[in-house]
This record gives structure tokens, C-alpha cells and sequence, in this order.
């Protein structure tokens, strides 16, 4: 049912682990089935560049594949563009997920922007990102 | 790289007799069993022959076996048109949370029906109480059903107790014995049940063939319409080989019960105490003795089940889990919510079930292989993290 892709990222996910003096960090659970994730980020002040990134999940294969490409598609790239990431894209990068676990791949999105929104309240730089936006995230 | 199969409560293997008997009436009797001429007469006896060695294998009358198309067909029939059949005396019926889907859904349709139904509960272990049953019990109770032993944690029910209880008050009793038969000791003058249902592919025979037995004088609605086969209650020409390959299945797995069981037994033991042992936050789920000689259900604490099960097909293990990461449905195993577990300990369950390829070495090779696996999936979980800095889980 998992694409090459989706087992070769789960079997060596990229990125494991914490980042101690992290710039930014975010936990989401999934209100789905109850899995939890963790990501990041380490992210230069001046350049706005990621410049590290590491995750930690509780889920299912898909989970963890696309926390792992989720971290591969962001790592050295800048902060509007990680603002960009959409769940779709990261799906799309592991050459699609079955439908019952694309609420997964939210997983990936939704922790990197509460990692994002973490670091804009810890930096004081305006990412557009707010708070409530985290109430419901789109699943298609 | 070694293949060990640890998922018999699943499905298993064709065994080498079944596969024998069913090639040759495929080759060789292709009659319809109705049919009077020596094309269809052949068949017929094979069927009557397979019959009968269900019938012996739960210590029943051959005119008391039904061939259905599955497990689930057979609790269909016995629960739906048993209810419907007397649904004059009463509308109230009785069954479990750790019922399979084919029984709970059976109760939600009727439900829908004008049926009321009584859920009930189990302890920690999975187990019933006849206190709770016979509390549930009403002047309008008209059937209850209770499954022998569960397929997911392998609790064993008291279903002789229940079952002696509702023969007094003369109410229905169907029990579903798909997980049973050639595990332990199976007879329905002990159960005291008026239907039992069992199915092939548990017991190395063929997919899509079950059995219902239904004690002599008991009557059901007919949920099918057609032919005249199976007494009416499994019309449609009757699969001929799958039926003689459960007669082969079950005459063989009742014949090596004992023995097998006994091995068996020894095998999951070893397992159990050895992931026990060697992996730390591990629990075992349902019931260390009065339980299914060869289900091992264990949860392993901080991880989820579908990573668990990918990561040891990876390494040629096939094991299931009552994760909510692998229901399809998003929620985990209704059996272990029923049983008390968190949602994070569900999320963990792994579930063995060894059979006739299981050996020493396959247990070892398990014991071995799994602490890296979980060595590897905690080293990844924010659960396991905040567990082992005294966070609160949540
Ligand atoms: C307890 C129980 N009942 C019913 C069934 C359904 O049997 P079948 O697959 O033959 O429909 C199963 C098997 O999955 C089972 O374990
Ligand atoms: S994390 Fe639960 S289904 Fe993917």
C-alpha cells in the first residue's frame, strides 16, 4: 500500500533526533488517531534560512515518512518558503499516500508551523503565522 | 532472510491434505451436488461425508450443520434470523463489547430493527461476568450470543455458564467459535449453545467456507432466497470442494489438538516471557493463562503498531496490531478500549499468533530481532522522550 518512497524514508528517516539550542520548535498531535510529532529548527536570524532541521514522531509508517520528507524539503531553504509547504506537497514528494493516511501528512505540515510560530514569538519577526490558525486543518 | 508467520489468528496456510482432497473434487467431481444422476451424486456425498466430520469434530448431528460462505455468514445467520424468528417472544437480545465486526454489526443492524441490545462490558483482561450477564437478563431476553474466545487477546469466555443459564430459560445461545476449534476443546452439549459458528481459514482449510451449527428444533428466518441447499438457510449451489476441504481441515485439526496445543502453548510462553523480559515498558494484554494456546497479544509502551509491523516485515516477521494507525477506521481495537488500555498503550499492542510452522528457532529469531526494532522506534517517539523525562503523557 506505501510507495518506495514512503517505506525507503521510513525504513532511514533523514533528520531524527532534537536540536538543543533550537530557534524554534514545534509539538502537534493528530486529533485523528492520536499520533503526535515534533519538529526543529534551527534557523539563522539573518539570513531567515533553516539551516537545521530534526523531528520526532509517534505515528505510523506515513507518519514518519513524511515527517522525514517534510524535513529533506526544508532543510537550507528559507523561511517563507517552509511557510509554503503544503501537506499535498510533501505527499506528492513521497509519489502520493493511500487517502487513509493522507491526515498524516497534516502531521508534517502542522508541526513545522507551530515550529514556525514558535520561533516568531521567541525572535519577534511577524511570519504571518497566527495562533488560531492551528484550530482545523484541512485534510484534502 | 528468515519469513516467520505469527499471524494464524489472521489466517492460515492451506494444509497439504486439505489442498489434496479439494484438487480432486475440483478434477474429478464437478457434478452439482442436486442434481439426482452420478454426475451430481458423488458430490452430494462428499458433502454429507464433510458433514459429518464437522458435526463429530464439535460433538453435534450432521442434520445440524449448515455450510455457509464464511465465519461471518454463519453469525449472520444465527444472530439475525434467530432473532427475527422469535422476535414474538421478545424483543431483547445480549452480546459483548469484544465481540469480531461479524456479531457486533449483526447486533447494530438489528438495532436498527427495533431490536434492543445489552453490551455487555469485560474486565482488564478481557473476560465477562456471568453476575453482569445474568443481571442483564429480562423477561423478553430472546438471544444472547458470547464469542468462545476473543481473536484479538485470546480471552476464553465462560460461555458453558452462559450457556447453561440461557438453556434454563430457554433463550437462544449462539456462541462464535471461529477462533476455537482446534485450539481447545470445542462441543456444544458442554457450551450448551443452540448455534456455533466456525470457520476454515483459522484451521489451515480453505477461505470462504464456514459451518453453523444449530441445534435440532431451533429455527431462524432465512436471510438468502433461492434453491433449497442447506435447508433452505444457505441457498446457491454449494461450493463443493471448499466444503470437503473443512471437513479434511477440521477432522485433522481436532485430531492433533492436543499435542499441537500443548507445543504450542510452550512457544507462546517462551515469547512472552522472553519480549517481556528483554524489552522494558511492555505489557502483555488479556489474560496469562485462560487464554488461546497460541495468541500472544503484548503492548509496547511509547511506539505505534503500524510502524511495529512494517518495521518486522522489514526483517521477514508478519504480526498484526490493534493500533488505531491500522483500522482504516482511525480508531484503535475496540477490544483493548473495552479492556481499559490508554489510547497510547492500544497504539503499542502487537499481536502474535503462532501455528503449525512456528518453532523454537522462530521464537528466538523474534526475541532477538525486536528489541532493535524498538530501540529504533523509541529513539524517534516524543512519547518516549517525555516519558523517560517524567513528563506527563498525554
Ligand atoms: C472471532 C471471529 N469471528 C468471525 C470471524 C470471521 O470469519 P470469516 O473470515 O470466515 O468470515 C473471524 C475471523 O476473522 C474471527 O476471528
Ligand atoms: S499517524 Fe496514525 S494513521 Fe498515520
Amino acid at each position: 500500500m506505501y510507495t518506495d518512497k514512503v517505506l525507503d524514508h521510513f525504513t532511514n528517516p533523514r533528520n531524527v533526533g532534537e536540536i538543543e539550542d533550537a530557534s524554534g520548535v514545534g509539538e502537534v498531535g493528530n486529533m485523528k488517531c492520536g499520533d503526535i510529532m515534533k519538529m526543529y529548527l534551527k534557523i539563522n536570524d539573518e539570513t531567515n534560512v533553516i539551516e537545521d532541521v530534526t523531528f520526532k514522531t509517534f505515528g505510523c509508517g506515513a507518519a514518519i515518512a513524511t515527517s522525514s520528507m517534510s524535513t529533506e524539503m526544508i532543510k537550507g531553504k528559507s523561511i517563507d518558503e517552509a511557510l509554503n509547504l503544503t501537506n499535498r506537497a510533501i505527499a506528492d514528494a513521497l509519489d502520493g499516500l493511500p487517502p487513509v493516511k493522507m491526515h498524516c501528512s497534516v502531521l508534517a505540515e502542522e508541526a513545522l508551523k507551530a515550529a514556525l510560530l514558535d520561533y516568531q514569538k521567541k525572535s519577534g519577526k511577524n511570519l504571518g503565522l497566527n495562533e488560531d490558525d492551528f484550530e482545523d486543518w484541512d485534510e484534502e | 532472510m528468515r519469513r516467520v508467520y505469527l499471524d494464524h489468528g489472521a489466517t492460515t496456510p492451506v494444509r497439504k491434505e486439505v489442498i489434496e482432497a479439494m484438487m480432486q473434487v475440483h478434477s474429478e467431481v464437478f457434478g452439482n451436488p442436486s442434481s439426482i444422476h452420478s454426475f451430481g451424486r458423488p458430490a452430494r456425498k462428499l458433502i454429507e461425508e464433510a458433514r459429518e466430520k464437522v458435526a463429530q469434530a464439535i460433538g453435534a448431528d450432521p442434520k445440524e450443520i449448515i455450510f455457509t460462505g464464511s465465519g461471518t455468514e454463519a453469525d449472520n445467520i444465527a444472530i439475525i434470523g434467530g432473532a427475527r424468528a422469535n422476535q414474538k417472544k421478545g424483543k431483547h437480545l445480549i452480546t459483548t463489547v469484544v465481540e469480531h465486526h461479524a456479531v457486533l454489526d449483526a447486533f447494530k443492524s438489528l438495532e436498527k430493527e427495533g431490536f434492543e441490545v445489552t453490551y455487555l462490558s469485560v474486565d482488564g483482561e478481557g473476560a465477562v461476568s456471568v453476575e453482569e450477564f445474568q443481571n442483564a437478563l429480562r423477561d423478553d431476553t430472546i438471544l444472547v450470543s458470547v464469542m468462545h474466545a476473543n481473536n484479538e487477546v485470546g480471552t476464553i469466555q465462560p460461555v458453558e455458564e452462559i450457556g447453561k443459564i440461557c438453556r434454563e430459560r430457554k433463550i437462544l445461545f449462539h456462541t462464535d467459535a471461529v477462533q476455537t476449534v482446534g485450539k481447545v476443546p470445542v462441543n456444544v452439549k458442554e457450551i450448551n449453545c443452540d448455534f456455533l459458528a466456525l470457520s476454515g481459514h483459522k484451521i489451515y482449510g480453505p477461505k470462504g467456507i464456514g459451518a453453523l451449527y444449530m441445534r435440532r428444533g431451533v429455527r431462524v428466518q432465512p436471510l438468502y432466497h433461492g434453491g433449497g441447499q442447506e435447508r433452505k438457510l444457505r441457498p446457491g449451489t454449494e461450493n463443493v470442494a471448499n466444503i470437503v476441504g473443512l471437513g479434511v481441515a477440521i477432522e485433522h485439526a481436532v485430531a492433533e489438538m492436543p499435542a499441537e496445543s500443548a507445543r504450542l502453548e510452550k512457544l507462546r510462553d517462551r515469547l512472552i516471557e522472553g519480549v517481556l523480559g528483554s524489552i522494558e515498558e511492555t505489557r502483555l494484554n488479556g489474560p496469562r493463562t485462560k487464554r488461546l494456546p497460541h495468541n500472544a497479544n503484548i503492548s509496547i509502551e511509547y511506539i505505534e503498531g503500524e510502524a511495529l509491523i512494517l518495521s518486522m516485515d522489514m526483517k521477514g516477521m508478519a504480526v498484526s496490531s490493534g493500533s488505531a494507525c491500522t483500522s482504516g477506521s482511525l480508531d484503535p481495537s475496540h477490544v483493548l478500549m473495552a479492556m481499559g488500555l490508554t489510547h497510547t498503550t492500544a497504539h503499542g499492542s502487537l499481536r502474535m499468533t503462532l501455528g503449525h510452522s512456528t518453532t523454537d528457532e522462530d521464537v528466538d529469531y523474534v526475541i532477538t530481532e525486536l528489541k532493535p526494532i524498538v530501540d529504533k522506534l523509541r529513539a524517534m517517539s516524543p512519547v518516549w522522550e517525555r516519558f523517560q523525562k517524567g513528563l506527563p503523557i498525554h
